[in-house]
């Protein structure tokens, strides 16, 4: 499996670090099911996955990438929001 | 069919001409009381102890490939009871327990080994840890020994004991710990539930579960719709996509991760060894070959095999330990899927669905609970209470945060263990 970084091009496994599925951050701090939800409960797709892997021994930059589970096949990869700021 | 020394000695003089099929293969009927779904080491031992221990035969387990094919017959075999926080202490201790007389309670050969395990240690402060660990088992009832650096040497005489790295200063020896035959732990289950009563039907997918009202009435399956009153999820890497067809999303990443063996050699090693500075655990097989792993890869996968960087750490941190490995060839590696739960610990527990049980989040150390995590799941199927050893592996504990047990102390997050 190798990973295309927007900022340093394809690059070796080695390099990223996989920082997990990419949810969406609930609004305000208390703690609810909303936050139970993003913490801890997945979808866990057999299937396309979108994820977030940051290029932790190359730019730094935090990438959102979307990959087969079932294959490894990386379908994309982009700047995850702020990602490369 | 009894299995006994004469028998083998009779069979072997006869041209093992009596052997029949170890279980039946029967077609699915309309309805049980129980669906277990799922033919791993935890969905036969489930019904095995159903029928053995609470007398329920009107029982079927659903397994979409073949018995034994899933992670059971994938992992590296390490039996053992060192686990350190309550929840999880009582139920392994007790699971070893099981482990001790299952040889005999299934008439079957697991190749059950407690040829000791040492978890090495490298530092002052990974002492303290191991010490500490110790005392935990010793308190739950098993056994632990602090080696020193030349106590590790003169059990395990191979280890590089010059390198300054990741110098060798001692090692936690827990006798009890050891291996077992990982096919055979299915095939005794399968043997002794389908003895029982218990239908096992292979090749049988479940596609579906019905739900009517919040109470599970059945399942849909690629061989038909199968009526239940009570149906129990047990498909390890795969959980998150059975609960889903009840509505439910999992605590559970599913992850990937390898093993390696090499080709057969005199035996070398005696115990099973762990290595504390990298991820390299081993042990040699009855046939010779060298068996090891390492960590996950780390990213969810479904693909049943990794990548070469795990790889190529898993052969590093090796060879750190033990050069002697070095010229061994390496004849096979594969992959499993693992679920993983977000503290490291499963789960036993029923769901907010009426009849509808789960049993999963075993991580990568679900062998050595086998018996154990089919007797208490048996026990709650049966009585719909936990098992007294098994009362911390709620699956509410992520929501409300009581009773997490992160054995590694490295944070209840996915990812982390
Ligand atoms: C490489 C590796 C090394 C390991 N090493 C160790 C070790 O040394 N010690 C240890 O204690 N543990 C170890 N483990 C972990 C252990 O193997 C697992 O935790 C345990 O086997 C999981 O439970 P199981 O046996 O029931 O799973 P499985 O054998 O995977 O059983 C689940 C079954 O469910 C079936 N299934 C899935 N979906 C469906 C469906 N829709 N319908 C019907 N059936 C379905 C699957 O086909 C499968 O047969 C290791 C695992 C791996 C992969
Ligand atoms: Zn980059």
């Amino acid at each position: 499996m190798r990973l295309t970084c927007p900022l340093c091009g394809e690059r070796d496994l080695r390099e990223f670090t996989y920082r997990g599925a990419a949810l969406a951050r609930p609004e305000g701090e208390a703690w609810g099911d909303d936050w139970h939800d993003y913490i801890h409960l997945r979808d866990n797709p057999a299937g396309e996955s979108r994820e977030y892997w940051a290029h932790s021994t190359g730019c730094a930059a935090v990438l959102l990438v979307t990959r087969d589970t079932r294959t490894h096949e990386v379908l994309g990869s982009a700047l995850a929001k702020g990602g490369g700021a | 069919m009894r299995f006994s020394g004469l028998r083998v000695l009779k069979e072997g003089l006869t041209g093992n001409r009596g052997w029949g099929p170890h279980w039946r293969d029967p077609a699915p009927k309309p309805a049980y009381d129980i669906v277990i779904i799922g033919g791993g080491g935890h969905g036969l031992a489930t019904a095995f102890y159903l029928a053995k221990e609470h007398g329920l035969r009107n029982v079927a387990v659903l397994e979409k490939g073949y018995l034994g094919g899933g992670n059971v017959g994938r992992n590296t075999t390490i039996v053992r009871a060192n686990y350190f926080l309550p929840g999880n202490s009582e139920f392994y201790s007790h699971s070893l327990k099981l482990w001790e007389g299952l040889e005999q309670e299934l008439n079957y050969n697991v190749m059950h080994s407690q040829r000791g395990l040492i978890n090495l240690f490298h530092s002052d402060g990974q002492r303290d840890a191991a010490a500490r660990r110790g005392n935990a088992m010793i308190n739950q009832g098993d056994d632990a020994e602090l080696l020193d650096r030349e106590g590790v040497r003169r059990l395990l005489p191979y280890l590089d004991y010059d390198q300054g790295r990741f110098p060798i200063y001692g090692g936690l020896y827990h006798r009890r710990g050891g291996t077992a035959r990982h096919d055979a732990v299915a095939w005794g289950f399968a043997r002794g539930a389908s003895d029982r009563g218990v239908d096992l039907i292979q090749n049988c997918e479940v596609t579906g579960i019905d739900v009517e009202g919040g109470q599970v009435t059945g399942v849909q399956t690629s061989r038909g719709a199968i009526r239940a009153r009570k149906v129990a999820i047990v498909t390890a890497g795969r959980s998150g996509q059975v609960a889903a067809m009840a509505g439910m999303r999992l605590p559970i990443e599913s992850h990937i991760l390898q093993a390696f063996v090499t080709e057969g050699l005199k035996p070398v090693l005696d115990n099973v060894v762990t290595f504390g500075m990298g991820h390299f655990y081993i042990s040699q097989s009855d046939k010779g070959g060298l068996v090891f792993g390492g960590d996950l890869d780390m990213y969810p996968s479904y693909a049943q095999r990794g990548n070469l960087p795990t790889a190529e750490h898993v052969m590093e941190a090796g060879m750190a330990l033990m050069p002697m490995i070095g010229k061994a060839r390496v004849l096979r590696s594969w992959g499993g899927i693992m679920d993983m739960t977000p503290d490291g610990s499963p789960i036993i527990d029923r769901t907010d669905i009426g009849g509808l049980y789960l049993d999963c989040g075993w991580c990568y150390g679900g062998f050595k609970a086998v018996p154990g995590s089919g007797y208490a799941l048996a026990h709650l199927l049966a009585t719909d209470r936990p098992h007294d050893s098994a009362t911390g592996f709620r699956l509410d504990r992520f929501r409300d945060g009581v009773g997490l047990m992160d054995e590694e102390g490295t944070g209840a997050q996915h990812n982390l263990h």
